[in-house]
């Protein structure tokens, strides 16, 4: 994974020689985040699971910097020919380039993992239909292998090569991106002052938040009065939330893999990631902001956010979603008809829809599939449930113990996989529980708060080690 | 008195035609054989439709999938032609009902091609939310019936089920609104045709209509009801298809002006629809002296008012924006202008606020090649301006990160170009089988028995032909006796 160059480990990366004039570049070789060095290529889950970073899914590329990528006249998509010495064959590499701000100008950097025998298994994936387009490319496998660009040296593998030549061959290929605005800012030429950062995520730097913990905080004219006054239906039982804390979120999307395997969610192929029909329920959206290479990183999980005012249901023709009294937003998935209404109308654009029959009949590839979580058929709208069928599970484990609902006895799928321990779900009518603290925190928020669409999902401020108190954060 | 030809009054029909002329001009046009060049038009329009048919089906059995649609743009060309077909059904019933109702009787030349052609474009708009269901075949779950699914009921908050109540009303009011018209004429076309099976099911179909005097004045009583009935429909129907953006909290879509931007646009698009096929069918049906440059140019000037209320909308619309201090509503806005669906945007504005403008000039109006062409170039802005609407508004809605393109599959295109044939193939039947010109209402307007304005025969025969088109029918049957 490419990395900002003051996150670097300057020790460890001293022994880099020096590059010569001509082939000035220095390949970074970078086991895949989920497919490591090629031993998961097997997996479609880890195959289709956007690269925390580049957000690209199905493929390997070439990462260059925004100068690098400027001086070499390279845009996103063009095939680059990777020469490291020698006519070689094993020693050149033809692959996308992906413009990755924040890297170091003069590294090439390419994931291994990719043209793996064992991914030859993807030609079929994907729905079948006249205008598919090929999970794997013209080698009839996901991606290249960049393993022979290893170098042994003194009996260890390296993963850096210096001295290596970059070109283009005037070839354009399109990379399956999940996320293809990078920016937290909107294009600049379309903005005004007012308009240019959107105010989504909260963040401060350490110093400024030892000071005031409530700094970064967004003020918003939020309306008050409403047609539907909150007291017509309390919530006198659980009232499900979660709190995700963006200071403790890198990115690693292991919630996101849990979370498909968990719920069903079908795998789609590299064509329909282009397409933008990805149906992970949840995704990690990742925000640049700053200029050219530049830039910080912030990692935002986004799911379904259970809102209370929620803009889904009230605009479904046949009740197919619908709000629980334990403040779930509910999908009923043989009640939906598909008109993708609530899709349209969903702020956090979190709702995926059945574009096709996903999940064929077979013996064998259906014993992967969650029996607690029914699989959806086409035509249907599905999303984040919270793992519904995890706190019904828990309910009834708890009555038949007859003891009440214990805290943290309901974990969904992103939050026990989380190694960050940067999700935390629970009933906030329970005083002491874990969730009804958090969201008293002072760096509590909510996305798009402003709106009035009451998320059950809160967010805690981004707060970044600095010592500055300004530093980049931008007050929306 | 309207009637009365005064010389300074222009008759709105040439020729100075008599009655039995125009039973003879109009019914003989269904009484002769196809012509080669409707032949033709009807095969193209019935092949394209059948194209769109196959595209149609393959989408069904395959899955929404076929379209371009993506998580982020969920609608797209679906409800872009659905509200661009009910618009151009918009004109009909105002043409039918609010010029009935202000006495403009220009529109008899043009109120029964213009109801048709209502009918057939509502049904190509109703087929549009049908086939962009993900479970089509469970439509009906959308409608409030009795059933055995206990307390499961529709969601009456949803502008979707609004929809189907605005559109199937107006389907309803705008088809016997049309048929209760064509009931005259029906017994006209009986009395002409030879026996046979023809003349069995148009008897049928004119429900013993004969003509006296009592049946007229009850016509005359349900016309005008119904006319009041349709009225509220011309401002109701859009209001509410505008309402399933309007109520939605998507910045673009979440305005408040939809309303009557809506409406105008839609009769706007609507009378540049019944130009164009007006024109074809003068020319080609021969109807010159029935449908003339006056009724061009009466119908040029409606075009010109709603076209410059859309246009002040446009205009509104960015205000509202500028003024609303809403970083997501002003975004989407200059999105649309600069952003990259700007093509579409000025595709709309020059189409639909720049273009109209020659109709200012009489010699534009008075030039039929040109106003042909403006009404197909209105037609097509106002097409991108529901695609405007729809789509630029959801691809790059609140969050960035979710922000995505949208370009149509071949499917997608098939299955637009599909609902073309339809209504072709419908509008090209209608002229085969029933009187393009509402003939009943027509010799109401005639200046045949009506003297120049000024002996005393005038009033009598002015008293005798109250109400209006009354005078038609009696005149008729004496002739057509005459020569039995």
């Amino acid at each position: 994974m490419p990395v900002t160059v003051g996150a670097i480990n300057t020790a460890a990366v001293s022994g880099i020689p020096a590059a010569s004039e001509g082939e000035n570049y220095t390949l970074v070789l970078y086991p895949k985040v989920g497919l490591g060095d090629g031993r998961h290529a097997y997996n479609s889950w880890l195959q289709e699971l956007p690269d925390p970073v580049t957000k690209v899914t199905w493929d390997n590329y070439a990462c260059l910097s925004v100068a690098a990528a400027r001086e070499l006249g390279v845009e996103q998509g063009d095939v680059l020919r990777i020469a490291a010495g020698g006519s070689d064959e094993s020693s050149t590499l033809e692959l996308p380039a992906y413009i990755q701000p924040g890297q170091h100008d003069k590294v090439v950097a390419v994931a291994m993992g990719y043209g793996q025998v064992s991914s030859a298994r993807f030609v079929d994936a994907g729905p079948e239909w006249i205008l598919r387009r090929p999970t794997v490319g013209d080698n009839g496998l996901v991606g290249k292998n960049a393993a022979p660009l290893l170098s042994l040296e003194g009996g260890g593998l390296r993963y850096i090569r210096p001295g290596v030549s970059v070109s283009k061959t005037g070839r354009k290929t399109e990379l399956a991106c999940t996320q293809t605005h990078h920016t937290i800012t909107v294009p600049a030429e379309l903005a005004t002052a007012d308009t240019l950062r959107r105010p989504i995520v909260q963040e401060t730097t350490l110093a400024a938040f030892l000071k005031d913990p409530h700094s970064g905080q967004h003020h918003f004219h939020v309306f008050e009065g409403d047609l539907y006054p909150a007291e017509d239906h309390p919530y006198t039982g659980h009232r499900w939330m979660m709190a995700i804390d963006l200071t403790s979120c890198s990115g690693c999307s292991a919630c996101v893999v849990a979370c498909q395997v968990e719920n069903n969610v079908p795998v789609v192929g590299r064509d329909e990631v282009l397409r933008r029909r990805d149906m992970q329920w949840m995704r990690i959206d990742r925000y640049y902001s700053g200029e050219g290479d530049e830039v910080d990183v912030i990692h935002q999980p986004m799911l379904c956010q259970h809102c209370e005012n929620a803009s889904c249901e009230n605009v479904c023709p046949v009740l197919a979603t619908v709000h629980t009294d334990e403040g779930l937003n509910a999908q009923v998935y043989n009640r939906c008809v598909g008109t993708r209404y609530c899709a349209n109308n969903c702020a956090y654009k979190v709702r995926r829809f059945n574009w096709f029959n996903y999940l064929h009949e077979d013996e064998v590839e259906n014993l992967v599939l969650n029996p607690d979580v029914s699989v959806r058929s086409r035509g249907i709208m599905e999303k984040c449930s919270f793992c519904v069928q995890r706190i019904q599970e828990a309910k009834i484990e708890a009555k038949r113990h007859g003891e009440p609902l214990a805290d943290g006895a309901v974990k969904p799928a992103c939050q026990q996989s989380c190694p960050m321990q940067a999700i935390v779900f629970g009933d906030a009518n329970n005083p002491d529980s874990q969730i009804a603290k958090l969201i008293q925190s002072p760096r509590q928020f909510r996305v798009l708060e402003e709106i009035n669409v009451r998320p059950s999902v809160h967010y805690l401020t981004l707060v970044r080690n600095r010592t500055e108190e300004e530093g980049s954060v931008h007050h929306g | 008195m309207a009637d009365v030809q005064t010389g300074l009054r222009k008759p709105w029909i040439l020729g100075d035609k008599s009655l039995t002329q125009v039973s003879q001009d109009i019914c003989g046009i269904l009484e002769r054989k196809p012509t080669a060049m409707w032949w033709t038009a009807f095969l193209i329009s019935l092949s394209v439709l059948a194209v769109g048919a196959a595209a149609t089906i393959y989408q069904v059995a395959t899955g929404i999938g076929t379209w371009g649609l993506n998580k982020t743009v969920g609608w797209a060309f679906d409800i872009t032609n659905f509200v661009f077909w009910i618009g151009i059904g918009h004109a009909g019933t105002l043409i039918s009902a609010i010029l009935f109702l202000f006495r403009q009787r220009w529109r008899t030349s043009v109120n029964r091609a213009a109801e048709a052609m209502t009918i057939f474009a509502v049904i190509c708009a109703a087929l549009f939310p049908l086939i962009h269901m993900g479970r089509p075949w469970l439509f009906f779950w959308v409608f409030p019936y009795p059933n055995f699914r206990g307390p499961l009921w529709i969601n009456f908050r949803s502008p979707l089920v609004w929809d189907f109540f605005a559109i199937s009303t107006y389907f309803t009011i705008s088809a016997v609104f049309w048929y209760i018209g064509l009931i005259p004429d029906l017994a006209t076309i009986r009395d002409r045709a030879k026996p046979g099976i023809r003349r069995r099911i148009i008897s049928f179909f004119s429900m013993g209509w004969d003509g006296s005097y009592r049946s007229w004045i009850r016509y005359e009583i349900v016309y005008l009801l119904l006319a009041g009935l349709a009225t509220p429909l011309v401002v109701s129907v859009h209001t509410i298809v505008s309402w399933d953006f309007a109520t939605a909290i998507i910045p673009g879509w979440h305005t408040t002006i939809f309303p009557p931007y809506f409406v105008a646009g839609a009769i706007f698009s609507g009378f540049a629809m019944v130009l164009t096929l007006m024109i074809i069918a003068r020319k080609v049906m021969g109807l010159e002296d029935y449908f003339t440059l006056r009724h061009i140019d009466a119908m040029c000037k409606i075009i010109i008012v709603t076209g410059s209320i859309v246009g002040l909308a446009y205009l509104t619309e960015f205000f509202v924006a500028a003024y609303s201090s809403n970083p997501y509503e002003q975004f989407v806005f200059i999105n649309r202008a600069l952003g990259p669906f700007a093509w579409a945007y000025w595709t709309m504005v020059t189409c639909n606020v720049i273009s109209p403008q020659l109709l200012w000039f009489k010699s534009v109006r008075s030039c039929i090649p040109m106003v042909f062409i403006l009404t197909i170039v209105v037609n097509i802005g106002m097409w991108f301006e529901r695609f405007v609407i729809v789509v630029t508004s959801l691809h790059r809605d609140y969050l960035p990160s979710s922000w995505a393109d949208y370009s149509p599959t071949l499917i997608e295109i098939l299955t637009l170009l599909g609902s073309f044939g339809l209504f072709f193939s419908a509008f090209l039947l209608f002229c085969r089988f029933l009187p393009v010109i509402a003939m009943a209402e027509v010799k109401g307007i005639l200046s045949y028995g009506k003297s120049t304005g000024h002996t005393e025969t005038s009033k009598e025969l002015e008293s005798s032909t109250k109400p209006g088109h009354a005078k038609a029918p009696v005149g008729e049957r004496e002739l057509e006796g005459a020569s039995a």
